[in-house]
This record gives C-alpha cells, structure tokens and sequence, in this order.
C-alpha cells in the first residue's frame, strides 16, 4: 500500500522498528492512551496496520466513545495487560457502535487488555477464522444489570477459534458466547456473573475445559437454535471445568433464550448432538448441576432438530445440587421428593447416558410439543445404554497455539 | 437536490463532446491507484472543490434512501472515459474499474447548507474502496478521516424538531460494515430497483454512462408516497435500504438469521414475522419477536428503530437521531397485519 501523505498521521503513531523475529515489513504501531483524540488515532492505527503488525495499546485508562473495528488480517493487538495499571478500554461513555471491539479479518490475535461497559457486545468478531483471544477481560464494573451487554467474547462465524485466558463478568447474555462456528477451544477462563457463563451455540466441534463458571445464572450452556444460517450443533466436549455456585438471579431481558435459564443451572443441553460432559467440579448449583433439555418452544424451521441426542455425563464430581429448583413447578417436585431433586434434570426428550453415581430427574415429556405443566416427574436410570465412540480432541492449527506459548 | 441535477447538468453541458467520463479535472490515474490521499480535491471530481458542482459524471437519487440523521445527500457517478456500467440480470449495477460514486452529506441549516462531509466509493482494481472526507472549517477542501470522527451539529428536522447531535462520520471500517458482501466492500444504493438517474440527462448521455440503461427501471416506490405504492410494498423498500445492506446472507448481519431484502419472503420467519431475538440482548427490550403481527409496540424491530442507545438502537452504525417517518410507516405496516 502507498500512502500519500499520511506523515501527519504517522506522526501521531510513534512507528517503531520491526522485531527482528517478524518478517521484515512487520511493524509495531504504538497508540498511547493520553493520546489527543486518541479513539480516532486508536481506529486509525487498526485501519493502517498492515499484515503481520503489531497495535500496542499503551498502559492506562483509554476512554471511548466510539466502537473500535480491525479488518486486517494477520495482525495483533496487544496491550499492557487485562488488569489494573494494564491497558483499560473503557466504554463507558459509548455513544456508538453495537459492541466495543469487532474484528472481521482472520489470524487476529487480541491480548492483555481490558473492555469495560461497553453498551453492546464487548468484543465480537465474525467471519474471523483462526482467532486468538487471550489474556483478555471484559467487564461490566457494576456487576450483573439487566443495562449491560449482551456478549462479553463474542466470536461467531468462524473456524478455528480460541480463547484462553479470560476473564468474563456481568454479560447480561453469555460472558463467552461462540455462535455458527466450527473448531473451537474455550478454557483456562472465568465467567462469573453472567446470565450464561460460556455458551456454545449452533456450533460445531468444541472443547470447553479448564474454566471457572461460578456466580452465573447459568455456568456453561450448549444450545442450538432454529432458524440460523447454521444450525445442528454437535460434538462438544465440556470437562474439567470447575462449575459451582451458579446462583445469580436471572438478569437477561426478556425474549432472549437465556432468559428462560433457571437460575442454579450448572450444565445445560439444548437440543445438541453428541455432547460429552465429563470429569468437570460440580457444587452449589440450587436447580441442577446438568441440565438437558429439548428445544420447546414454537418454531417453524422444518430443518430444525429440537432434541438432544447422544449426550453422555460421566465422571463428575457432584457436590450439593437441586436444592432450589427455578423452574415452574420445581419447588412443589423438591417438596414431594423431601426438600430437593437429583443433580441431574433431564425433561425427558432425546436421548442421554449418565455414568455418573447420581440421580437422574426425568420430567417425562418426551414430545417437545407437551407443555411443561404436563410434566410426570420421576427418577430416571439412563446409565443403561451403550455411549456412542468417544469424541476426539480438538486440534487448532499451530499457528494458533504458538501465539500463546 | 434540484440544485444539484442543475449543476451537474450544467457540467454535462460544458462537456460538450459529450462523451462520457473524465474531464481534465479528475486524475483517473490517482483514482485507479491504491492512494488514499489526505485532501480530497486531489481527485478533482468537483468544480472550485464544490460539492455541489461534480466536475464530471452523471447525479442520481434513490427510490429509498438509507436514512443519516436527516442529511440531505448529493450523490453522482464518475465513470472513467469509454467504460460503461451494465444492469446485470439480478438488478445489480456493474460499475467498470475507475468508477467513483461520491456522495456529500449536510444539512440545508448548518454552514449555510454546506456539505459536512464527502464519502467515495471507489473501484479499484482490487476492488472497492470507501474512503470519508470531512470539510474542513474554511469549506475549500476535505481532510480524509480514516479513523472517522463526531461532528456536533444542530439541524432541525422536517416537522421542525430541533436536534443536538454528535454526528458520527463513520470510519474507513464503518464504511464496510454496511458496504459488505462476503466480506469485500460493494455499493448499496445504486441497484436498478432503487436507482434514478438524473432526469435532466439525455437519453443520448445515459447511453455514454450505462450498456443498457433501459433496464434501469426501479421497482420499488418512492418509500415516503403514499400514493406510489401500499404500505407494504413502501415498508419493504425500506427495510431493503435500511437493512438489507447487512440483514442479507452474505451480510454483515448475517448470523442472526433476519433477511430484509426487497426480494426476500415477506411472509417468513426469516422477515421478522414471528421470529425470536437471536443475538439481540437489550435490544429485544423485553420482547418475544422481532414482529408481532399486528402489534408494533410488541415487535422489537421498531424498539430498535425508535433507539439511540448502541447497545439496542439499529442500524448499529449511521444514526444518532430517530427516524421518525420511517418508524411511523414500519409502525403501520407491522399494526395492520392480520394477528395471528
């Protein structure tokens, strides 16, 4: 690319000399956060950034009024850090833009900053294949309010998507939500606060390991919905997560589908195929510790398969559960079962095998048509069947993974 | 906008050869190269760097136009010497490499009716490119705003609302969100079921700039004539310019699975009818549907519509005000569908 001309705003970016490991056109772009106009300089920098560069994000408190967007690829934004004295993108006094960051170019890499109260989504990117979010914090400062964002981390339509190292708080939807995408790695995060802690939705191929969700609506949901470009998700490995205290009063607006979430749900299928939950910490989730569902309410989407399918639990650690059910009719089912329901809450629809030495509450309503006050609640025993084959892991290409080494 | 067909058939006149494209003025070599150079009048696609005076090309209006904050827009068209467009089969119009469409935005009260800002869309070998100019204070020339910027300004709108707005000239990216298919950047407006030429040019002229001209025939209705077409048909064609733009399969919307093209069916879950939030968070305000037949203040396509807050107001990008007008007619669209 040839600029005419641009010397005024290149002065204003502070073009420092390439690091020798970098192909020799690869250049670090430093924006300061005391910068006059320093959103326009910001965008300006993501706009000029060429393929291979770096945007430095400097130390500080940036305050934004506008959404930042990158549409280069292969570039990556670094800052100082994702905590205090890091590098803070603060979006309280947004006044544009439905999220506070969207990337639309593949082989990004996002690192060690923060977004704050954005009015939207957080950061989102769409059709940005090979993705790395890492060591990264979005936030709404005050906590869980039905006002804040909807997504925290926000990645949709794309392949070959990983995030690492986050942390996630107050989404008024999901805190990492990967939507219409295939290849996905989510772990070594936290949620908490959220309505959904992590959720993958109409997404194929998922390994979600290693996180915290604690002090959601709802920790870690795998959904799929109707009448989406993509739809029919499938293999989704959710284990070693540690999933407690999911105890935050639902706070979604209404009309979203996470705001049917009861509040206390640990895990919750819906409407997936082939999902393994296993070897992940349970305890303190008042409704249930797993949850799988069908997909029930009115759609007219004939392609759309509403039932869970081939979901195998195993191996998970169980402590107190169900001791608060938030769904309808759920106290009077606790009451008649002694004060509480098994960990495990399945509606009745689909199929599923539980290993784990835990009950199993069946509402019975194998038709997603029958309404859920018809529901005949009993004790299930569904370790009976064979699990389909093992899913294997997810591999991302190297070049991914060696952005986090 | 008469002004503006006036002036440029005033320029057309003065090219007197009449054969299409550049005049001296505009440097066809700097349009076709990949510069994005810092002042507009660079180009010299105006006369005395006039907005209001394209030193070339051919000025059109829209059927519907996509609404920015009550900004009168002058749009024209440089096509470069000896090439012509073409009205492909689908309606859309192929503009051959060198073209620049060019469109002035501003208010009739504010700086005396002078353009705030100058947008370029231009076909470059590689593809389009969107590049936003802002004039400068003085009003000679335009400064190129990669990074975009807000432009306080005070404008009364047509039922003589006074408004205080931070207009946001969108960034370079901004450009694209909108302009996007597949992700590479195309024109919006210019499609043959929304596209006018200007009426003061010739048969003679339209044939210097298009292959076939006759097949610019515009099948939607003006959006705000009652008498050009039904409710309906005038809603569609304003969701096919409001929305559609990223509300398509290839679009920038195209997750969420809400489809606003003039060709799209009308009928389906996938036009809103029925058709629960995807994405949407606050923005479905408590709402079950994007439309509820029959029940506008219960279909959260106008909740957003009648929006500023970003986190709810669509489109995402381009308004800083309501569109009251627009509104009001998706209001009694959505309110006179038959409940089901």
């Amino acid at each position: 690319m040839r600029f005419h001309g641009l010397s005024h705003h290149a002065a204003t970016l502070c073009i420092v000399a390439a690091l020798a490991a970098q192909p020799a056109a690869a250049k670090v772009i430093s924006v300061s956060a005391t910068t006059p106009d320093a959103n326009e300089k910001l965008q300006e920098a993501l706009i000029l950034a060429e393929p291979g560069d770096t945007v430095q994000l400097g130390a500080g408190t940036w305050t934004l009024t506008d959404g930042l967007s990158l549409d280069v690829a292969n570039v990556t934004l670094r800052g100082a850090g994702a905590g205090e004295g890091g590098s803070i993108l603060d979006f309280t006094g947004q006044q544009g833009a439905g999220e506070g960051l969207l990337v639309t170019s593949d082989d990004v890499l996002l690192t060690e900053f923060a977004v704050l109260n954005t009015k939207g989504d957080g950061i989102k990117s769409k059709g940005a294949d090979r993705i790395v979010y890492h060591k990264l914090r979005v936030e709404w400062t005050a906590g869980p309010k039905a006002t804040n964002g909807a997504y925290g981390i926000y990645p949709v339509e794309s392949t070959d998507v990983l995030i690492d190292s986050a942390y996630v708080r107050g989404a008024s939807d999901a805190g990492i939500y990967v939507g219409q995408s295939k290849n996905i790695v989510v772990r070594d995060s936290v949620a908490t606060e959220n309505v959904a802690g992590i959720e993958i939705e109409n997404s194929y191929d998922a390994d979600v390991h290693d996180n915290v969700a604690t002090k959601n609506t709802g920790g870690i949901l795998v959904f799929d919905l109707p009448s989406l470009p993509m739809q029919g998700g499938h293999n989704v490995r959710v284990f070693e997560n540690v999933v407690n205290d999911n105890s935050t009063p639902n706070f979604a607006p209404k009309g979203n589908i996470v705001a049917s979430v009861p509040t206390g749900t640990g895990v919750l299928v819906m409407a997936n195929r082939n999902v393994e939950i296993f070897d992940n910490v349970f305890d303190q989730n008042g409704t249930a510790n797993v949850m799988i569902v069908g997909y029930r309410y009115e759609h007219k989407d004939p392609k759309y398969q509403p039932l869970p399918r081939a979901i195998v639990v195993r191996g998970n650690q169980h402590g107190k559960a169900g001791y608060a059910p938030q769904f309808p009719g759920g106290d009077q089912i606790a009451a008649a079962m002694g004060g509480g329901i098994p960990p495990i809450l399945w509606d009745g629809a689909g199929d599923a095998i539980v290993l784990d030495p835990v009950g199993v509450l069946s509402l019975n309503l194998p038709d997603v048509k029958t309404p859920q006050s018809e529901a005949k609640p009993a004790p299930a025993d569904l370790s009976k069947g064979a699990p389909p084959a093992a899913l294997p892991a997810i591999t991302l290409p190297e070049s991914m993974e060696a952005k986090v080494k | 906008m008469k002004r503006v067909f006036a002036a440029l058939a005033a320029a057309l006149l003065c090219a007197s050869g009449g054969a299409a494209g550049s005049l001296p003025g505009v440097d066809q070599a700097l349009v076709e190269s990949d510069a994005m150079p810092p002042k507009l009048s660079a180009f010299g696609l105006f006369r005395g760097n006039d907005p209001g005076q394209p030193a070339t090309g051919v000025g059109y209006t829209l059927r519907a136009p996509l609404f920015s904050d009550y900004t009168d827009k002058q749009r024209f068209i440089s096509i470069p010497a000896a090439k012509k467009a073409k009205v492909a089969a689908d309606g859309s119009v192929e503009f051959p490499v060198g073209t620049v469409l060019v469109k002035s935005f501003g208010w009739a009260d504010v700086n005396g009716g002078r353009a705030v800002e100058t947008r370029l869309l231009i076909h470059r070998a590689a593809g389009w490119v969107a590049l936003p100019y802002i004039w400068d204070a003085d009003g000679k020339d335009a400064t190129l705003a990669l990074g975009g910027r807000r432009v306080p300004v005070t404008f009364k709108s047509p039922d003589g609302e006074t408004h205080s707005i931070r207009y946001a000239v969108p960034n370079k990216n901004q450009c694209k969100e909108c302009h996007s298919l597949n992700g590479a950047i195309v024109p919006i407006g210019p499609k043959a079921r929304n596209f006018i030429l200007d009426p003061a040019v010739s048969e003679k002229v339209r044939g210097l700039y298009f292959e076939n001209p006759a097949a610019l025939k515009p099948v939607m209705p003006q959006w705000d004539d009652p008498k050009a077409g039904s409710v309906e048909t005038r809603a569609r064609a304003y969701l096919d310019v409001n929305c559609a733009h990223c509300h398509n399969p290839a679009g920038s919307a195209s997750n969420s699975g809400l489809f606003l093209r003039w060709t799209d069916d009308p009928t389906g879950v996938n036009y809103g009818i029925g058709k629960r939030p995807t994405a949407a968070g606050r923005g479905s305000g408590g709402m079950e549907f994007a439309i509820a037949p029959g029940d506008p203040d219960h279909s959260f396509l106008i909740y957003r519509l009648e929006s500023t807050d970003p986190g709810i107001a669509m489109p995402e990008v381009g308004r800083s005000t309501v569109h009251k007008e627009g509104a009001a007619l998706l209001r009694q669209w959505i309110a006179e569908m038959p409940k089901e």
